[in-house]
C-alpha cells in the first residue's frame, strides 16, 4: 500500500479519500513518517523540514482537500508552530496566530504535515542562507535545490510531502521547482492574502503552490486565492479559476522573448527548453520570438527595490517583543546592535545595508526612484508585448542545480540566478514552471507567463505541455 | 505684534527682532478603532490589553487603513479650507526606538490627504493622517530612559490615529500660538473628531522657532521644541525658547539648529539632538497599503457630517443675533459658552425685547464666566441658560438693579435657583416708588455736603459717595442710572 500511497498525486489522493479507498489519517501518518524521517536523519536527510507534525488534525468528512497533508514553508506564521523564516533572529518563535492562506487551506481540509527550510528571510537561489543548515536537492545530494522555498520544492521531489507552499519574490518558488523537477506557481500579485507570510519585499511576495503536476497546482491555488480584508493589497479576482483540462495548445500564441533565452542561459538548458518548445508547436501552438527591452534591467532593478522594503521590513526584529535579544546589552542602541548582529546571517546583512543605502536621503531618487521607473517601464513591456501573444514561454533558471557551496562566495553569481524570474514578479504577472526535461541527469525547468489574472489559461496550457512531455519525476522520490 | 512681545520678554534692545514661529499639531482621532487594525482606542485601561499582531507589529501581519480616520482627516481639512487629495498615499517612516514596533511609523509624506488653508490669522501648511506610537513607561529615578533600571511599553496606544496638523511660519508670539491652538481645539471639538484633550494627551503641539530682522522676509536658523502638552507649557515654552535665542543673537552668536526639550518643572530647555544626529527617516511609499482615493462621494460625506464651525458661528452671532465682533467670537471660539448662550436666548422665546443678546452674552462673558473659577462649561455650574436668561430679563426690565442682579447671580452660582424667587424672597426688587428713592437721594446730598457742592461745580468724579449712601441705604436695589439722573436734578446740576 506504502509504495502506492507514493505514487498518488494530491489530487488522485483526494479522490482515494472521498472514495473511501485511502483514509486521511492513513496518508497522513505515512508521510509524517517519511518527513519525520528526514528530520531525524539530521545532515544523512535532505533537510527539508524545520518542524514536523506530532499528531494528525482531525480532518471533517467532505472537506474538499481530504485531509491530505500539506508542508508549509517555514515563513507562514502557523499558530504555536515554530515559524522562524529560516533564520536564528525568530528561534522558537511562536505565532499567536496563522496566515490567512494557511488556514484558508487547513478550513478546506488540508493537514499541516511540517514547515519547510527555506533561506534566512527568502533571501537566496540555494537554500544555503538557512540558519538551520542546508536542503539538499534529492536528484543529488551534492547539489543545492533551489530558493528560498527549497524546502518546499525538495519534500515534494522527494516525495516527503503530497504537496507544498512556497512564497515568491523574485522566483522563490519557481526555480526551486525548476532544479528539483517540479510544479512551482508565482500567482498575480494580490490574488493571494499575503497576511501572516512574514515579510521579504512586501511589493514583490507572493505565496503559490509547489506540487508534482500542474492539477495539483490549479487545486491548491483555488483554495488558497481570495481577497483578504486584513491584506490591503489582495484583489478580488475577476474570475473563478477552473482546474486544467487541456490536452492541446490550439489557438495558443507562445512569445520566446530574445532578451531571456541567449546569453548567460546554460546550453543544456536552452537544448531542453527548446525541444519543449518544438512539443509546444506539435501540440498546435504558435511560437515567436518577442521583445522586453527592459528586461536585461530587471534584475538591477530588483536588487535595489527589494532590499530597500526587505531593510525596512526586517527592522522590527529588534530584540524588544520577541524572538532573539543578545544578553549583556550596555544601552538600548548596543541591545539593538548586538541583537541584529548575532541573529541576522551574512546575506541578510548584505541586502539590509544595500536596501538602507538605497534609500538613503539624497540617493533615494537615484537608486529606489529609478528602480522603480524602470520596474513600470518592464510592465509596460509585458503588456506590449500581451497585446501580440497568449503567454511568454523562457527557461525558468539559467542553469540546472549547481553544487552545495558553489556560489556562497559569488553573491552576483547567486543572483543571476533569478534572471528569467525577477521580470514577472517586477510586473505582478503569474508564472508557472514545470519539469521540461534533464541536462546533466539533472531537472530543466520551463517558466510560463501571462497577464494578469491569466492563471486559468496559464495552468491549462501548463497542464497540455505537462503531458506532452511527460517528465518522470520518479527518481527523485527517496 | 512680535516685537512688541519679544520686547516685554526683553527689553529694548532687541526691538529690530521678529519672531517666528509655526506649529505642528498632533491630534489623536476619535474613531472607534486604531489607524491600521480593530484593536479599540483607550486611555488609562491596563496596559497591552488592547493589542493585536498588526498594532504589535509582529512578524507577518499587515495594516488597513480605517476608512473613518480619513473621513475625520477629510473634515479636518474642509473644516480648515484646505485642499484635498485625490490621491493620497502613506509612507513609511524609518527609525529605531522601543515605542515603534515595526521600526518605522506609517506616516504620510509627499501627499498628504490635505494641502493649505487657513485658520484664523494662520496658514496651514498641511494635514496628514499617520500612526501614534506606543507608551514608554521607564521604571527608577530619572523617569527618563537614561539612567533608568528598566523600560516597558504599553502598546494599548499604539496604532492610535492621529492627523499632524502643520502651519506656516504664521505665528509671532507665544500668546498668538495658544490663541491658535484654542481655536483649533474649538474647531476639532465641533467638528467631533477628537477629544483634543491635552492632559490624556490627544492634542500634542510641537515649535518651530526662530527670530529674525523684523520686516526681513527671510527666516533664521530655528529650533524644534518637542511635544508640548498644556497650552500654559507651550506658551512657557515658546517664550523661553524666544529669550534664549534672543541671548544668543544679542551677544553675537548664532543660533544652532536642533530639537529641544521644555520641561515646564524648571523651565529649562534641553537639547534632544542636534542637527548632525538629525535621523534620516528613509521614507519610502508604504508598499503594504494601497493609495487612498478620495472621490466626490467621500468629501460629500465628510461635509455632510460637519456641525457649524467656530468661525462660521461667530459670524452668525455677529449677523443675525447681533453681538458685538468681540462677544460673537468669545461665544463661537469656546463653543460651550455660545451653547450655553443659544439655549439662554431659546429659553426665553427669542424675545430679544425681553432678553437683549449682547446684555445676555456679557452677563455670561464678564459675570458668570469669571464666577465659576474651575467649571469650563457653565453648563456643568448650578445655573441654568433658563436661570441666566431670567436675570438678565430682570435687569434689562430694571425689576432690579445690576448691582443685585451680580448678588442674584452669586446666589445661583452657589445653591442655583430661580432668580425671580430669590429678588421675592429676599426683598431684593428695585425701588420703584420714585418718590420715596428721592427722599432717600436727599437725605444722602445732605450727609456729603462737600461731595455735592464738587459735583454742583462740574466735578463728576465726586458723585461716588452720594451714590454709595444711597445703595447702602437701599441695599443696593437702587438703580444706578436713576439715582445719579436724580442726584443730578436735585443739585440742579
Amino acid at each position: 500500500m506504502s509504495a502506492e500511497l507514493l505514487e498518488l498525486t494530491a489530487s488522485q489522493a483526494v479522490a482515494e479519500i472521498d472514495a473511501g479507498a485511502v483514509s486521511p489519517l492513513e496518508l497522513f501518518d505515512f508521510y509524517r513518517e517519511r518527513a519525520g524521517a528526514d528530520r531525524d536523519a539530521g545532515a544523512q536527510g535532505l533537510g527539508c523540514f524545520t518542524w514536523v507534525a506530532a499528531d494528525a488534525p482531525e480532518t471533517p468528512a467532505g472537506v474538499p482537500l481530504g485531509g491530505v497533508p500539506l508542508a508549509v514553508k517555514d515563513l507562514f506564521c502557523t499558530e504555536n508552530v515554530p515559524s522562524q523564516s529560516g533564520s536564528r533572529i525568530l528561534e522558537g518563535y511562536l505565532p499567536p496566530y496563522t496566515a490567512t492562506v494557511v488556514s484558508r487551506l487547513q478550513h478546506a481540509g488540508a493537514s499541516l504535515l511540517a514547515k519547510t527550510n527555506q533561506d534566512e528571510f527568502a533571501m537566496g537561489s540555494s537554500t544555503e542562507n538557512s540558519a538551520y543548515g542546508p536542503t539538499l536537492n534529492p536528484w543529488d545530494r551534492t547539489r543545492v535545490p533551489g530558493g528560498s522555498s527549497g524546502g518546499s520544492a525538495a519534500a515534494v521531489a522527494a516525495g516527503l510531502a503530497p504537496w507544498a507552499l512556497g512564497t515568491d519574490t523574485g522566483g522563490s518558488i519557481r526555480q526551486p521547482a525548476a532544479l528539483c523537477g517540479v510544479v512551482g506557481l508565482k500567482p498575480t500579485y494580490g490574488t493571494v492574502s499575503r497576511y501572516g507570510m512574514i515579510a521579504f519585499a512586501s511589493s514583490l511576495d507572493q505565496a503559490g503552490p509547489i506540487t508534482r503536476d500542474v492539477a495539483d497546482a490549479a487545486l491548491l491555488l483555488s483554495h488558497m486565492v481570495a481577497r483578504d480584508p486584513c491584506d490591503a493589497t489582495s484583489l478580488q479576482t475577476p474570475a473563478k479559476l477552473e482546474l486544467p483540462c487541456a490536452e492541446g495548445l490550439e489557438g495558443v500564441t507562445l512569445g520566446v522573448p530574445g532578451e531571456l533565452t541567449g546569453e548567460g542561459i546554460e546550453a543544456g538548458v536552452l537544448d531542453s527548453f527548446n525541444a519543449a518548445l518544438q512539443r509546444a508547436e506539435e501540440l498546435g501552438a504558435a511560437v515567436r520570438e518577442v521583445h522586453l527591452p527592459h528586461a536585461p534591467h530587471a534584475l538591477s532593478a530588483y536588487y535595489v527595490l527589494a532590499p530597500a522594503e526587505a531593510s525596512s521590513n526586517l527592522a522590527r526584529y529588534d530584540g524588544v517583543r520577541y524572538g532573539l535579544r543578545a544578553e549583556g546589552a550596555e544601552d538600548l542602541l548596543d541591545m539593538y546592535t548586538r541583537t541584529r548582529h548575532d541573529g541576522f546571517g551574512p546575506e541578510v546583512k548584505r541586502r539590509i545595508m544595500l536596501g538602507t543605502y538605497a534609500l538613503s536621503s539624497g540617493y533615494y531618487d537615484a537608486y529606489y526612484g529609478h528602480a522603480q521607473r524602470v520596474r513600470t517601464k518592464i510592465a509596460e513591456d509585458f503588456a506590449a508585448v500581451f497585446e501580440q501573444v497568449d503567454l511568454i514561454a523562457t527557461p525558468t533558471a539559467p542553469t540546472v542545480a549547481f553544487g552545495l557551496g558553489e556560489k556562497t562566495g559569488d553573491p552576483l553569481a547567486m543572483y543571476l540566478n533569478d534572471y528569467c524570474t525577477v521580470p514577472m514578479s517586477l510586473a505582478g504577472i503569474p508564472a508557472i514552471s514545470i519539469p521540461c526535461g534533464l541536462s546533466q541527469g539533472l531537472p530543466v525547468g520551463l517558466q510560463l507567463a501571462g497577464p494578469a489574472f491569466s492563471e486559468t489559461r496559464l495552468l491549462d496550457a501548463a497542464h497540455a505541455l505537462e503531458r506532452a512531455l511527460a517528465f518522470d519525476g520518479a527518481p527523485a522520490r527517496v | 505684534m512680535s516685537e512688541h512681545d519679544t520686547q516685554r520678554s526683553n527689553g529694548a534692545a532687541t526691538e529690530q527682532l521678529e519672531a517666528v514661529i509655526g506649529l505642528e499639531i498632533h491630534v489623536q482621532l476619535s474613531t472607534a478603532t486604531k489607524m491600521f487594525c480593530g484593536c479599540p482606542l483607550s486611555f488609562g485601561d491596563p496596559p497591552n490589553t488592547h493589542t493585536c499582531p498588526v498594532c504589535l507589529g509582529l512578524p507577518g501581519s499587515l495594516p488597513v487603513a480605517n476608512a473613518r480616520a480619513v473621513h475625520f482627516g477629510l473634515m479636518i481639512g474642509l473644516a480648515l479650507g484646505s485642499e484635498l487629495a485625490p490621491r493620497s498615499i502613506f509612507h513609511r517612516k524609518n527609525y529605531f526606538y522601543p515605542d515603534l514596533p515595526k521600526g518605522y511609523q506609517i506616516s504620510q509624506y509627499n501627499e498628504p490627504l490635505c494641502s493649505g488653508g487657513r485658520l484664523g490669522e494662520v496658514r496651514i501648511h498641511r494635514v496628514h493622517l499617520e500612526e501614534d506610537a506606543a507608551k514608554l513607561i521607564h521604571v527608577g529615578a530619572s523617569g527618563r530612559i537614561h539612567g533608568s533600571e528598566q523600560s516597558l511599553v504599553d502598546f494599548n496606544r499604539g496604532g492610535t490615529p492621529l492627523a499632524e496638523i502643520v502651519t506656516e511660519p504664521d505665528i509671532r508670539s507665544a500668546e498668538q500660538a495658544g490663541e491658535f491652538l484654542k481655536l483649533l481645539r474649538t474647531t476639532l471639538r465641533a467638528l467631533g473628531v477628537s477629544d483634543v484633550n491635552m492632559e490624556q494627551g490627544s492634542l500634542r503641539a510641537d515649535a518651530n522657532i526662530s527670530l529674525r530682522p523684523a520686516g526681513s522676509s527671510e527666516l533664521g536658523v530655528k529650533t524644534e521644541l518637542k511635544n508640548m502638552n498644556s497650552f500654559r507649557f507651550i506658551e512657557r515654552g515658546i517664550r523661553a525658547e524666544l529669550a534664549r535665542q534672543e541671548k544668543i543673537i544679542t551677544g553675537g552668536g548664532q543660533v544652532e539648529q536642533e530639537t529641544l526639550h521644555f520641561d515646564p518643572d524648571s523651565g529649562s530647555i534641553t537639547s534632544l539632538r542636534s542637527k548632525e544626529e538629525a535621523h534620516d527617516y528613509r521614507y519610502f511609499p508604504e508598499p503594504d497599503l494601497v493609495p487612498v482615493a478620495i472621490g466626490p462621494e467621500m468629501i460629500e460625506a465628510a461635509r455632510a457630517d460637519m456641525a457649524e464651525l467656530p468661525a462660521a458661528r461667530a459670524e452668525r452671532l455677529e449677523a443675525e443675533v447681533r453681538l458685538s465682533t468681540e462677544s460673537a467670537r468669545a461665544l463661537a471660539f469656546r463653543g460651550e459658552l455660545g451653547d450655553f448662550f443659544e439655549q439662554a436666548l431659546a429659553s426665553a422665546g427669542g424675545a430679544p425685547a425681553e432678553v437683549p443678546p449682547q446684555a445676555l452674552a456679557n452677563w455670561l462673558t464678564v459675570e458668570l464666566v469669571p464666577r465659576l473659577e474651575d467649571i469650563e462649561d457653565p453648563a456643568q455650574s448650578l445655573v441654568t441658560p433658563r436661570a441666566l436668561a431670567s436675570l438678565v430679563a430682570l435687569v434689562s426690565a430694571k425689576r432690579v438693579s445690576v448691582g443685585v442682579g451680580r448678588q442674584v447671580l452669586d446666589r445661583l452660582v452657589a445653591d442655583g435657583g430661580d432668580p425671580a424667587e430669590i429678588v421675592a424672597s429676599e426683598g431684593l426688587a428695585a425701588i420703584a416708588d420714585e418718590g420715596e428713592l428721592a427722599r432717600i437721594v436727599a437725605e444722602a446730598l445732605a450727609a456729603n455736603e462737600d461731595a455735592a457742592e464738587r459735583v454742583r461745580a462740574g466735578n463728576d468724579k465726586a458723585i461716588g459717595p452720594i451714590v454709595g449712601h444711597v445703595m447702602r441705604e437701599t441695599k443696593g436695589r437702587a438703580d444706578g442710572a436713576e439715582v445719579s439722573r436724580l442726584i443730578h436734578a436735585q443739585l440742579g446740576a
